[in-house]
């Protein structure tokens, strides 16, 4: 739609309006949605930088065979540092908590979330959660060398610091749960005027399938670390073989939590695209309801798949056969999307700015990781490939190739909105293609050597897989460079770059691009009263969003 | 889907919005006792007859005393809204004070039961307990942790509702405002939801 | 339902349905208590778990009035038991069938 400029000079944003505290403080005890979710934004990402750099040190250690940088328990320590900080303080945050929080009240029309006041604790006890993991590898005793699943009976029996890793993991549980919970309230309960369920834009649709995903499943693991705390506090014996406890049972409840937790990275990631995607072919999105519904059947499905990372430890036969057939299924509402993104953009006007680089990425990436998803789904290949590195290779494909990069589509798509700055286009798209490059040489070469029969985890390998390390460790580092170009980009813009009050550049349909930016306070002077479908963009389209507007 | 009502975006209080939240939190609460109801389901397939053996420890006496006071506690308290309701003021500090009391009645009573249990050597880690087969030690663990678990269940619900108490006096909660005293109440109920699976599960299978 | 009055149940007061709902509760826990001596071979455990339900199902229904919410309250209960009803069996999938 041609961008109605509202005034940008008669309103105070979110980002100048400091309620009662000042400096620090009006950000860390803010109760604005818009606030929280960039407290998020910087706290996530510093755990990511801290994430990546475990990673680096991890290819580096891999870049010959033998003793390259660290001893082998460094090695496993820090491989369980990074699944911790990546997973809990990363990705499953990553969407939700940040651009979920930022924009879920504007997409559905409502000046703030339903909780606020919940919403301010969920961040703080993130922020313990992550300091409780920062800390464990500082105390005595040493980082935790479980690995990030905290397998029964090592992680009862090392005596690494795996408490304070535990508990972290519960806190952040916590935290996790009363987004959740909030995001449910606010979408059934403050959405304006006129917005009915299939009037809601596709990002709010991911949003409420992952918040009941985050709602239902994480007390599972909650209970579950609790009980391994308690073991290893008081001896209980409840999974510990030498007193008749069931290891496995402790997998089953683990992954009852860990597999959905999955879907709660990558649904929010499938929103983003669905919302990038019209936006930049200038079409409505082919099959809007097999979208939503889509995302609640990942939801509903995921559920049902966890046992598929336990096809090697012995289960039943009739459990190996019926996880095996519920994982081919999940596949099918994952493909319904990927159809429908595609459809969209067919016969679309494409405009191949950053956040629509992104999204294509996400779908060749995400492909790539669904479809070796599929691979290992069946019983008789999976034994062959558990535990390899083409494992390791699947899950980077579908939560940094998916998800990760759903994340950097969403900064791109939305940084200008959140900050009222834009960033130089060209940079970002060179940004892109190092970091498509660099991923695909990194994570590859796993597939293939995993093929082969490289374990997943090891510390050492045989002279005939240093090819393929070799190659993986040297993308790693051109991955690095890319991330460097993009967040380079994105401080230039937030330090150097040009203010825009611009409110809708790229032409967007959705309630946020007809908000000032960057957004006041309480989002909406008036609220605004829904009419039509989220993506209209077929018809001549300027008008018939906001009624006010065509007032 | 069903469409409750949208306008609820610009009144300041949704009394119904704070329930759904209430709810919500109550199903997390609900599955993480359900994680450890299907720990306890597997083991007790997996040792039948030993749980037979451990649950004869256990003095049904307790178990039975303690689910009358609960109940009655659910009582008073749903009995303290509706005097809200009814603009009973007194009344309803009255019954919230009783279920406080109540709710003290069953930790003490925990308090003796697991005293007994810990007289006789049977306790997390103990020889006496070590001695037994695994079954009987999975039991016991289950035991210490769910029951213990839900005491620490009861005793946040004395301090909610404590402090609700305090709130009705202050008039923060009138008969006019009183979601935060049904979502306490809503607590409390779950509270006593998950003893009612506790009761039979560990002292009635004898 | 209507949010601007703030009254949230739609129905008068009464204390007289709580203390009748009680009261089932207690013949509830002494039923249970006594055919808990009685060896009802598989069936045992199904009862002591089907008196349970019914328990819940009047204090969820009465007692936490879930009668007098609207439909999305019992439907959130319904998934939520759902979610549970469903790792009880996939679980045992492993467990009891060989």
């Amino acid at each position: 739609m041609t961008s109605k400029s509202v005034s940008s000079n008669n309103y105070e944003s979110y980002l100048e309006y400091n309620g009662k505290g000042r400096g620090l403080k009006s950000w860390i005890f803010s109760t604005d949605h818009k606030r929280i979710g960039l407290l998020y934004l910087i706290t996530m990402l510093i755990f990511f930088a801290v994430g990546v750099t475990f990673g680096f040190l991890m290819r580096l250690e891999l870049i010959a065979p033998g003793k390259t940088i660290m001893d082998p328990q460094t090695y496993n320590a820090i491989f369980t540092l990074h699944g911790i900080i990546m997973i809990f303080l990363f990705i499953i945050p990553g969407l939700p908590a940040v651009f979920g929080n930022f924009f879920l009240p504007i997409l559905v029309g409502a000046k703030d979330v339903s909780f606020p006041r919940l919403n301010l604790l969920s961040w703080w006890l993130f922020l313990i959660g992550g300091l409780l993991a920062i800390i464990s590898v500082f105390l005595p005793g040493g980082p935790a060398d479980t690995g990030w699943t905290f397998y029964i009976p090592y992680s009862v029996r090392t005596s690494t610091n795996v408490f304070p890793a535990l508990l972290a993991a519960f806190v952040l549980g916590f935290s996790s749960i009363l987004t959740g919970l909030n995001f449910v309230t606010t979408i059934h309960r403050l959405r304006v005027p006129g917005m009915t369920w299939f009037k809601m834009p596709l990002f709010v649709w991911s949003l409420y399938s992952t918040a009941w995903i985050q709602v239902l499943a994480t007390p599972i693991v909650g209970i579950t670390l609790l009980l391994v705390i308690l073991e290893r506090a008081f001896g209980f014996g409840i999974f510990d073989p030498a007193l008749g406890g069931d290891p496995v049972l402790y997998q089953h409840l683990f992954w009852i939590y860990s597999h959905p937790a999955v879907y709660i990275m990558i649904i929010p990631a499938m929103g983003v695209i669905s919302e990038i995607i019209p936006v930049f072919a200038q079409r409505t999105i082919f099959g809007y309801k097999f979208i939503a519904f889509s995302s609640i059947a990942i939801a509903l499905f995921g559920s049902l798949v966890w046992a598929h990372h336990m096809f090697t430890v012995g289960m039943s036969g009739t459990a190996m056969f019926v996880f095996s057939l519920l994982t081919f299924l999940v596949a099918i509402p994952s493909a319904i999307k990927v159809f429908n993104w595609v459809s969209t953009l067919y016969k679309g006007s494409i405009a191949t700015d950053p956040p629509l680089l992104y999204a294509l990425g996400f779908i060749f990436l995400f492909s790539i990781g669904g479809f070796t998803g599929l691979i290992q789904g069946a019983l008789s290949v999976n034994m062959h490939i558990h535990d390899t590195s083409f494992i390791v290779a699947h899950f980077h494909y579908v939560m940094f190739g998916g998800t990760g990069f759903g994340i950097f589509a969403a900064l791109h798509f939305w940084f200008p909105k959140m900050f009222g700055k834009k960033y130089n286009l060209q940079k970002a798209k060179y940004g892109f293609w190092t970091l498509f490059i660099g991923f695909n040489l990194l994570y590859f070469p796993l597939f293939v050597m995993g093929w082969l029969g490289m374990p997943r985890r090891y510390y050492d390998y045989l002279p005939e897989y240093h090819i393929y390390h070799l190659v993986s460790t040297i993308g790693s580092w051109i991955l690095i460079l890319g991330l460097i170009i993009m967040f380079g980009n994105f401080i230039y813009a937030l330090l150097k770059g040009e203010k825009t009050s611009e409110v809708n550049p790229w032409g967007g349909e959705t309630l946020e691009w007809h908000v000032p930016t960057p957004p006041p306070l309480e989002n909406f002077d008036e609220i605004p009263t829904i009419e039509t479908d989220p993506y209209q963009y077929v018809q001549n389209n300027s008008d018939n969003v906001l009624v006010k507007e065509a007032n | 889907m069903s469409s409750i009502d949208h306008s609820a975006s610009h009144v300041h209080r949704d009394d119904v919005g704070s329930r759904l939240g209430m709810w919500l939190f109550l199903f997390t609460e609900l599955i993480l006792f359900g994680g450890m109801f299907l720990v306890y389901s597997i083991y007790r397939f997996n040792y039948q007859q030993e749980f037979h053996l451990a649950a004869k420890e256990l003095n049904t006496l307790f178990g039975a005393l303690n689910t009358i006071i609960l109940l009655t506690s659910s009582l008073t308290m749903a009995l303290s809204i509706t005097a809200l309701q009814k603009n009973q003021k007194g009344l309803s500090i009255f019954l919230q004070s009783v279920t406080i009391l109540f709710a003290l009645a069953f930790m003490v009573n925990k308090f003796f039961e697991w005293s007994a249990k810990f007289h006789h050597g049977i306790f997390p880690g103990s020889e006496t307990l070590l001695e037994k087969s695994n079954g009987e030690i999975l039991f016991f663990g289950l035991y210490y942790i769910m029951t213990g678990l839900h005491g620490l269940h009861v005793i946040i619900g004395v301090v909610l509702i404590g402090v609700m108490t305090y709130f009705t006096s202050k008039n923060r909660i009138t008969s006019d405002n009183y979601v935060r005293l049904e979502s306490a109440g809503l607590y409390w109920h779950l509270v006593d939801i998950i003893w009612i699976f506790l009761f039979p599960l560990f002292y009635l299978i004898t | 339902m209507d949010n601007h009055s703030h009254s949230n149940n739609n129905h008068t007061p009464h204390y007289g349905i709580y203390i009748i709902v009680w009261l089932a509760l207690l013949i509830l826990t002494g039923v249970t208590v006594a055919v808990a001596g009685i060896d009802f071979g598989g069936l045992t455990i199904a009862t002591a778990l089907l008196i349970a339900s019914i328990k819940s199902y009047l204090v969820l229904t009465i007692f936490m009035h879930l009668k007098n919410e609207s439909k999305v309250f019992s439907l959130f209960v319904g998934v939520a038991l759902l979610f549970l009803l469903v790792s009880f069996v996939l679980l045992f999938a492993d467990y009891s069938f060989l």
